[in-house]
């Protein structure tokens, strides 16, 4: 019944764990009881749990980022501990074992649950506000994926307590990652919470394609998209051309581990490189999914805080198109030493540098964007001359690994790892803080603390570059990437630098969270009563903040690519309708939720080899399916009264402030 | 346009949208379908290239000369292929309104689909049964993983043919009922198309 499941599982005998467990445990303890006592159950699972509105999945999904933001710094400051510790005679505080699973569980985290969930939080706010709708495609697939990808976060936190988390490097190559080199449950939580964060994630996909083709208002052609909105298709669009790949990929693997095949094995015939191939087909252009939205991002903040249309739209369209494009031939240059010949190299190598072409186009749009601009230094804009700043070098970087002859020496070393944590917390993770303090008044009603967010901002960026860059010099040196001890003593001071600057960081994270109790506190003090606080252009700054659960009592026309700001210009933001209409909404549902419990059950169960409890959560997720489907009161109507009671306040609001 | 001006564009724009919002509205599910299958597509794609590679990865063991029976496999796809006529028929017959005739052609549907998978299985019993099972070499772990993922599909194609075969005799043949059959049908004939290429590539080209 409970398969490899046993109570020697929970490593009770490692006190960093067990520790971590209690701590968590008593938090745990402390939230369940906080609510139970203010009585929130109901409104939790009313209005965020069943919740199908875009606005409140996308801080779900927000949440869930930070949340695991949290986990994957610890994991961090974990490794650059050990590395300070860990030279010459030392053996550092962390035994190998336990180190391996930490830097995996750090690489997963992040750019599963960290970076993909910040990305989706913000398309889910932001793009239907921008395209002048009310709810995504698929409401409920919308409610679903947020559940599934909640699931896969789950699963990898359990594999801290229960069992063991992969200890394979992130991307799980085999032969490695084979029962034969990793007979424990740890691949295999790897494999399962990828695959039902995946699923979502693939839902996500195809809703926001759906949604951006078919549900833009009248009038929004292509070439009337927000710049954020282009990013967010093309970037939707990868998702659902690469994620199937991950799952075949890791299906694939699975085979091998738990039907005893022969894909990726070094016996009768498997090949470990078409693994490694095909995970990089998905894996190179994934980056891009998580960089393109973070270019919106930058595009939208520095438009506005520059207070000037952005330079170069349809350039900016071109080169996040042929970004799109050109990351699918690039997936070799993770594995230059592969040896399939010069001539191979030289073609990824060089559409490696090809693709530097349109990053430095929209580099030098921001640039003129900004240029004779009156520029406003908000947190947000500081975020996005950090990145233009942080980004640059790295992705110069990168042009350099695109060599194949510098990758012979460079691959697997810090310089590597310099290079990739470069362009994703100088991109995606500036790109994501800024688009939080950007768009969190639009989703709350309410700006966030300025002082907080510049604190964290300069902690990021010094943290950054304190962190990373003397990983640069010993990448040169020839430390490779991974250890748990050295005995060159020459390595160690820089160590101890990086050491300080991930510290740095650290203080940046806590800024943050100072930073929302700061700003709920000081909540009337900064509420945006306009609901444009930042004198801005788009179509979402059209409606109020909060904005209202159906977004626009009216959907706009659109006649110009900045629609608000036209609308400003001339005088006709903001007027009152004079009649209002009943509004068609999706209804709540709980089944995206009880269906990611049952894939909990599912994955949880694989994971163990129980395979009737499996069988239960198989049979609870499809069952739960087909009983939604027979369901056919899923939508209701918004009486005109309502609107109109909504928007009288709305508008009496905005009088107010004027 | 300015709204409190011109309330009469805007009803009509309203009107658009409600439409639009509608979540009968078939076309944006088919489209969203239609995208969910090019995604279902590339996983395809993915297990026929792992395939390519290992084809020739035998291992010392059985290859496809000396396991493959083409004419079973023959009867495997006229089922197929049958099946998927008889779903066009039943969808003929969803166009007329004639609710009798469409749910016995879906069930005759189900039959076919049912006796495909049958056959499927019979094929990989005796496959494992003469020790060419997943795990005696990469060739067949490809072979294995792809046709039974095809298998697989069909599979859950087949439990959604018993919902809506239910759900049309339970519901009037609404809008709903009407976007779901074209979806389906459109998973169907996919799984079709995914059949001729399984049959090209791993049967026709392993007896070569």
């Amino acid at each position: 019944m409970l398969g490899k499941l046993s109570l020697s599982a929970v490593p009770l005998n490692e006190p960093i764990i067990t520790g971590t467990g209690i701590v968590v445990a008593i938090l745990g303890f402390t939230v369940l009881a906080l609510i139970t006592y203010y009585r929130k159950w109901g409104y939790l699972w009313s209005e965020w749990i069943t919740s199908v509105d875009h606005k409140k999945i996308g801080v779900m999904y927000f949440g869930l980022g930070l949340l695991m933001l949290l986990r994957g710094f610890a994991d961090a400051i974990m490794m650059r501990t050990q590395q300070a510790m860990a030279a010459n005679d030392a053996a550092g505080y962390l035994p190998p074992h336990h180190y391996d699973q930490i830097f995996t569980a750090h690489g997963v985290i992040m750019i599963f649950f960290v970076a993909t969930p910040f990305i989706i939080g913000l398309m889910n706010v932001v793009v239907p506000l921008q395209i002048g709708a009310r709810d995504v495609a698929y409401p409920f697939v919308n409610s679903l994926g947020f559940w599934l990808s909640a699931v896969g976060a789950a699963l990898v936190m359990v594999s801290m307590w229960v069992g063991d988390f992969a200890a394979t490097g992130w991307v799980a190559y085999p032969p490695l990652s084979e029962l034969e080199y990793s007979p424990t449950v740890g691949v295999d939580y790897f494999i399962w919470s990828l695959q039902v964060s995946g699923l979502g994630t693939t839902l996500t996909g195809i809703n926001f394609v759906v949604t951006i083709l078919r549900m833009r208002a009248p009038g929004m052609g292509f070439m009337k998209m927000p710049v954020f909105v282009w990013t967010a298709l093309i970037t939707n669009i990868l998702i659902v051309a690469i994620f199937p790949v991950l799952t075949a990929t890791l299906a694939l693997l699975a085979a091998d581990r738990y039907f005893g095949m022969h894909f990726f094995t070094n016996e009768l015939g498997g090949n470990a490189m078409m693994y490694i191939n095909l995970i990089w087909i998905w894996g190179h252009p994934e980056v891009y999914v998580l960089i393109l939205p973070c270019f919106g991002v930058f595009s939208e903040v520095i438009a506005t805080f520059s207070g000037k249309p952005l330079f170069g739209y349809k350039s900016m369209v071109y080169a996040t198109s042929s970004i799109g494009v050109l990351s699918f031939f690039v997936w070799l240059h993770h594995f230059f030493t592969m040896g399939s010949g010069a001539n191979v190299n030289a073609f990824f190598g060089i559409m490696t540098t090809i693709i530097s072409i349109p990053t430095g186009v929209k580099l030098f749009n921001w640039l003129f964007t900004m240029y004779r601009g009156r520029i406003r230094f908000h947190s947000a804009t500081l975020w996005t001359i950090g990145f233009m700043v942080t980004f640059a070098v790295g992705g110069m970087t990168g042009v350099l690994l695109a060599v194949p002859g510098a990758d012979f020496v460079l691959h697997n070393s810090l310089f590597l790892v310099a290079h990739f944590h470069n362009v994703i917390i100088g991109g995606v993770v500036y790109g994501c803080l800024a688009g939080m303090s950007f768009w969190f008044p639009k989703v709350f009603g309410f700006k966030l603390n300025e002082f907080w967010g510049k604190v964290s901002f300069w902690c990021w960026l010094v943290g950054y570059w304190l962190a990373f860059t003397p990983l640069y010099i010993l990448g040169f040196k020839g430390m490779t990437r991974r250890m748990n001890h050295y005995d060159l003593p020459d390595w160690h001071p820089y160590l101890i630098v990086a050491l300080v600057g991930a510290a740095i960081i650290g203080i940046g994270i806590i800024a943050i969270l100072i930073q929302f109790w700061v700003s709920i506190r000081d909540r009337e003090k900064n509420r945006d009563l306009t609901g444009d606080p930042w004198n801005a252009r788009s179509l979402e700054w059209s409606t109020a903040s909060p904005a209202p659960f159906y977004n626009f009592a009216h959907i706009p026309r659109i006649t110009s690519l900045e629609q608000h700001w036209e609308d400003k210009e001339l005088g006709r933001a903001w007027r009152s309708a004079s009649y209002y209409e009943d509004i068609h909404m999706p209804k709540n549902t709980a089944a995206g939720f009880v269906m990611g419990v049952f894939s909990f059950v599912l994955c949880f169960a694989l994971v163990w080899h129980m395979w009737a409890i499996a069988a239960v959560g198989l049979f609870g997720m499809v069952g739960t399916f087909i009983a939604r489907s027979y369901d056919r009161d899923t939508d209701y109507y918004v009486p005109a009264p309502e609107v109109a009671r909504i928007e009288r306040q709305r508008h009496a609001q905005i009088s107010k402030a004027v | 346009m300015n709204i409190s001006v011109l309330p009469r564009s805007v009803a009509t724009f309203e009107a658009s949208a409600a439409h639009h919002h509608e979540h009968d509205d078939g076309s944006m599910t088919v489209l969203g379908f239609w995208i969910y299958l090019m995604s279902d597509c590339l996983i395809f794609a993915c297990l026929f290239a792992t395939f390519g590679v290992l084809a020739e990865n035998v291992a010392g063991g059985p290859g496809g000369r000396e396991l493959f029976d083409l004419s079973y496999v023959a009867v495997e796809t006229v089922l197929l292929l049958a099946s998927s006529f008889t779903f066009g028929v039943a969808v003929l017959n969803l166009q007329t309104n004639r609710r009798g005739n469409v749910i016995a052609w879906l069930a005759i549907t189900f039959v076919l689909g049912a006796a495909f998978i049958n056959m499927e299985i019979r094929e990989f019993v005796h496959l494992i049964e003469e020790g060419a099972g997943p795990n005696r070499s990469a060739f067949l772990s490809a072979y294995f993983t792809l046709v039974g993922t095809h298998g697989l599909h069909v599979t859950a194609g087949l439990i959604w043919l018993a919902v809506m075969i239910h759900q049309a005799s339970h519901f009037e043949l609404d809008g709903v009922i009407r976007r779901r059959l074209a979806c389906l049908s459109l998973f169907w004939h996919f799984l079709d198309l995914v059949w001729i290429c399984v049959f090209t590539f791993v049967y026709l080209r392993g007896v070569l």
